[in-house]
């Protein structure tokens, strides 16, 4: 995820201090992974380097941080830009169960077992996010679905791979 | 209703199932164990057995090998006469097309397993009013099922396999039919409720998603099944 971006989009609706930046970014992006002040100030520098925002007041007092941000129209741009532009999909090629399965087979070992095992793994994490889903709100339930889909597919690979692997099995040893 | 953990003690346990219909074997030596409130999710390729499992387990089909204990009682010795009879008392059933018979309404629909086990009609309603509100479609009460959505529909049959508190419910692919956002939502108010009855729920799916409201799963290949519980 592109932290600036995401910063700068949240600085549309009105200035804020680098300390509401954070609050409003966990609130809503950073669920798993909330960032670090370090992370805020250093990419409002960035960002303050680039002319994308403006400091616009510098308040006195207690606290590490207080100025008072401001998106420019060239933020404005920069944000808009982004949002057009698809992100790439990953094609995930040459996945490293690919490649335990491949020389599973390779040396004879159990290459179903494998398939298995990970398979009870991603049920397992599955089963976490939707009771996670269950219990959270709508933002929790999307980012929990795009997780789920992500693991359906691999699962999906992964019975595809189970009905192949005595065809699998004959090329990779040929 | 109040609120049930899974009981360590099998409630239904199968052992060596097989079955074959004419040449082709569905079902060869697969081991089952259900314990009582748990929610397992049967999963596994097409035609590799599933449907044939949940058939046997449930007194369906009879297996042609194996054994089939359910609550002490060997299911597979019982007369067709019991095992009917059993199915309407301790199970309910929820398949991928809500079999809801059209001439009646909802509410007559989700009523009917009562009203088989002799209940009478005005108690038999309120009962299945109470389980429809539950699953968020008292709205469709004097509706036939004609006139309602497929996500409807299966919230109407996941209200008649409740009615009857079942110790078991036997559901078949029961979002199959069903968009994700349907599909979720029949699996959060299934699984809910059974939690919440501590009836224990055999869920045959394909999908993960679905497979992921469940407490652990079982993969059937080939007519066999891996069960790590199964050992316990």
């Amino acid at each position: 995820m592109s932290i600036g971006h995401t910063l700068l989009g949240l600085l549309e609706s009105g200035p804020r201090h680098g300390y509401d930046l954070k609050r409003a970014f966990d609130e809503r992006f950073g669920h798993d992974r909330p960032l670090h002040y370090g992370q805020v100030y250093s990419t409002m520098s960035r960002l303050l380097k680039n002319g994308l925002v403006v400091v616009e007041g510098v308040e006195a007092g207690g606290g590490p941080e207080r100025k008072r941000y401001a998106i420019t129209e060239a933020g404005i741009t920069d944000v808009a830009a982004w949002l057009a532009t698809p992100e790439k999909p990953e094609p995930y090629l040459q996945s490293t169960l690919y490649t335990k399965v491949v020389l599973a087979l390779l040396t004879g070992r159990g290459a179903a077992d494998i398939l298995d095992t990970q398979r009870s793994e991603h049920l397992r994490l599955m089963r976490e996010l939707t009771r996670r889903k269950k219990d959270g709100d709508l933002a929790d339930q999307l980012i929990c679905d795009h997780a789920l889909f992500h693991l359906e597919a691999d699962l999906r690979w992964l019975e595809l791979t189970a009905a192949r692997l005595d065809r699998l099995a004959e090329e990779v040893r040929r | 209703m109040t609120g049930a953990q899974p009981s360590r003690v099998p409630l239904l346990r199968a052992t060596g199932l097989g079955k074959t219909y004419g040449s082709t074997p569905a079902l060869a030596g697969a081991d089952f164990s259900l314990r009582a409130g748990e929610v397992v999710a049967v999963m596994g390729p097409s035609g590799s057995g599933k449907s044939t499992l949940l058939h046997c387990l449930a007194g369906i089909v009879r297996p042609d090998t194996g054994t089939i204990i359910y609550d002490g009682r060997e299911l597979t010795a019982l007369s067709d006469t019991a095992r009917s009879a059993l199915r309407r008392t301790d199970f309910g059933f929820v398949f991928q097309f809500g079999q809801l018979v059209p001439e009646l309404t909802c509410v007559e629909n989700v009523a009917l397993p009562l009203r088989l086990n002799g209940e009478k009609r005005k108690a038999a309603e309120a009962r299945a009013v109470e389980w429809m509100a539950r699953l968020e479609v008292d709205d469709t009460a004097a509706k036939r099922p004609g006139e309602i959505s497929g996500g409807q529909g299966q919230r109407v049959a996941v209200a008649r396999a409740l009615a009857t508190s079942p110790r078991v419910i036997f559901a078949d692919e029961p979002t199959g039919a069903l968009d994700s956002l349907n599909g979720e939502r029949v699996m959060r108010l299934l699984t809910d409720a059974s939690r919440d009855t501590g009836a224990a729920v055999v869920l045959v799916t394909h999908e993960a998603r679905v497979a992921a409201y469940s407490d652990r799963e079982i993969v059937v290949r080939d007519g066999s099944v891996r069960d790590a519980e199964w050992a316990v």
